[in-house]
């Protein structure tokens, strides 16, 4: 535990100490903030069309602003994911530090682990960003707290899963480019394999939308938490991990 | 300290390192020798468990690599051919994430940076990032590192590779200064290294062990046959190489006389002598008696570099393969 610990805080470290850090937490801010703010325009013209009409019909924050900001935000994700994985071990790859961390007396799964877990804090921090704008909800307005949390829960095991997949594809290639785009390219069918259920009922169209990230996304979303779909991006996340311990592997087999 | 058995290799088509065995006392430095892409690299990565051996058996401390390859890397310090700094760390904090790495920790971590620093002589740039450092800063950082947890075994893969020559020298000072405390391995195909840093040597050749012996063994298997260069000049202008080389050939004990080269009245000549026999002074006598000058008489270069390239053959000089392909 303590080496996992020593990993992420150098992977954090990189992170910070050159501008990739802070150019996502920036641009993230910019179109998470974009978003909120027209969701929040189309509330306030809504309440007031349904005002002037004379029917109030009772509008609900958590309704109209708070899922779909956050199933916005499952989209944000497939941008900025691959741009946080893409280096985690394509760089170490090129520059040969690799070699470093390989024969220090540290396991695989260690170095995986730790820098799957700054991956993922690095990404806490970009959520961050979206809390103080729903904090204006909760400050001006009543919405309730608890969807929000499990819509949260949702977004973060998302995000852990398609972390895993990236840190993945990172361990197979020496350029990072090669792992953004090859990364962007899985999460964005991942997350499009869903669409079959519309129109297919066989079995192999009722595999590929289970196999959908989107699809589990949904009961987060509205406030519920299912245990079936959180085992899901377990799941994946492990799979993903797992996969990249392989590669690891492999890669003293043959290099 | 480190035992090697039979040790080989394979990558897909290729054979990298083939079935090579050698063992390394306590203490010893040893110069890994060989032409570029002889299975050096490859060898050393196996010492270190970052790449498995495909058969043959490697151990380090009495551990072996592949079962116990944790243990291995604790006792094993290694500086890859191009150190495996991180540009965006200072050195203190580098060296820091690689001690802790190592296992080191809180007082004992920063008693060994210090240490470190003084040794490899990094202190002035311990703040700095290590991106701007130098070549031969990096080379002593990614030393550092190799010696924080003080290993018994250090692996250095050609450590004085893109080094200026002063800092060669420094390098290769470091190397024996450390060479008390430490089993040192390291790598290289520069021969004059071995001479001065290293107590025995190990050639391979195409993944093959070509020779294994003490520095000082190779060396004399090299001057069994003794040449020696000899400038003679007339004197008064009556010169006339050939009689000269006729002269030298009568001597007792030499083999071989060739002219090498003759300007207006002065000549060079190369003198084998037979083995055992000692004819520089005979060489001498002989020329002034004759009534010509000794301008010069020095021993031809005999050092490693004649073995080696006796042992490793023509793929070693790759500026004598060249033209012969040309004209083919």
């Amino acid at each position: 535990m303590r080496n996992v610990w020593i990993i992420c805080r150098k992977e954090l470290g990189s992170y910070f100490a050159s501008p990739i850090a802070y150019i996502l937490l920036i641009m993230f801010g910019l179109i998470f903030g974009y978003f909120f703010w027209n969701a929040l325009g189309a509330f306030v013209f809504e309440s007031i069309q349904s005002q002037m009409s004379g029917q109030s019909f009772p509008m609900n924050l958590n309704e109209w602003i708070i899922r779909p900001l956050l199933s916005n935000l499952a989209v944000i994700n497939l941008f900025f994911i691959p741009l946080i994985t893409m280096r985690l071990f394509a760089e170490e790859k090129r520059t040969g530090t690799i070699e470093l961390l390989a024969t220090s007396p540290v396991r695989d799964i260690e170095i995986i682990l730790g820098k799957w877990l700054a991956a993922v804090l690095l990404y806490a921090c970009l959520l961050l960003f979206t809390a103080v704008n729903f904090g204006f909800l909760f400050k001006y307005g009543n919405p309730d707290w608890k969807p929000l949390l499990v819509g949260y829960l949702g977004v973060f095991l998302l995000a852990g899963a398609l972390l895993a997949i990236g840190t993945f594809i990172s361990s197979l290639t020496k350029n990072q480019i090669i792992a953004g785009a090859v990364t962007f390219g899985i999460c964005l069918l991942l997350y499009v394999f869903g669409w079959v259920s519309g129109y297919e009922t066989a079995s192999w169209a009722r595999v590929l939308s289970y196999m959908s990230v989107a699809t589990h996304i949904e009961s987060f979303q509205k406030g519920v938490l299912d245990s079936k779909d959180a085992i899901f991006y377990l799941t994946v996340i492990f799979l993903g991990l797992f996969f990249t311990a392989r590669s690891m592997e492999s890669l003293r087999w043959r290099s | 300290m480190i035992k090697v058995t039979q040790l080989t290799k394979k990558y897909a088509r290729t054979t990298a390192v083939d079935q090579i065995s050698f063992e390394v006392a306590k203490g010893q430095i040893v110069g890994f020798l060989g032409p570029n892409g002889a299975g050096k690299t490859t060898t050393m990565r196996m010492l270190t468990c970052f790449l498995p051996p495909s058969s043959g058996t490697a151990t380090v401390a009495g551990f072996d690599v592949l079962e116990r390859p944790l243990e291995v890397k604790k006792r094993i310090g290694y500086l890859p051919e191009t150190p495996p700094i991180y540009p965006e760390m200072e050195t203190s904090e580098y060296l820091q994430f690689v001690g802790k790495l190592k296992g080191l920790s809180g007082a004992d971590l920063a008693k060994r940076i210090d240490y470190v620093c003084g040794r490899c002589a990094i202190a002035d740039v311990k703040n700095k990032l290590l991106g701007k450092l130098s070549k031969g800063y990096r080379q002593r950082v990614g030393l550092a590192q190799a010696i924080i947890h003080n290993p018994d075994v250090l692996i250095l893969d050609e450590p004085t590779a893109g080094l200026d020559p002063k800092q060669i020298n420094e390098t290769r000072d470091l190397i024996k200064d450390l060479a008390g405390e430490h089993t040192i391995i390291l790598s290289t195909h520069i021969l004059p290294e071995v001479e001065q840093t290293c107590q025995q040597v190990i050639i391979i050749n195409k993944g093959k062990l070509v020779a294994t012996d003490s520095v000082r063994n190779l060396q004399a298997r090299a001057r069994g046959a003794e040449s020696v260069l000899v400038e003679v000049a007339g004197r008064q202008g009556g010169f006339e190489p050939s009689l000269v080389l006729q002269k030298l050939e009568q001597l007792p004990g030499v083999s071989r006389v060739l002219c090498k080269e003759q300007i207006d009245a002065r000549a060079v000549f190369e003198v084998e002598s037979k083995k055992e026999s000692f004819v520089r002074g005979d060489l001498a006598r002989a020329i002034v008696e004759s009534g010509w000058d000794l301008n010069e008489l020095r021993p031809a270069a005999m050092s490693l570099e004649e073995v080696f390239l006796q042992l490793t053959g023509s793929e070693a000089s790759p500026a004598e393969e060249t033209p012969v392909e040309v004209q083919a």
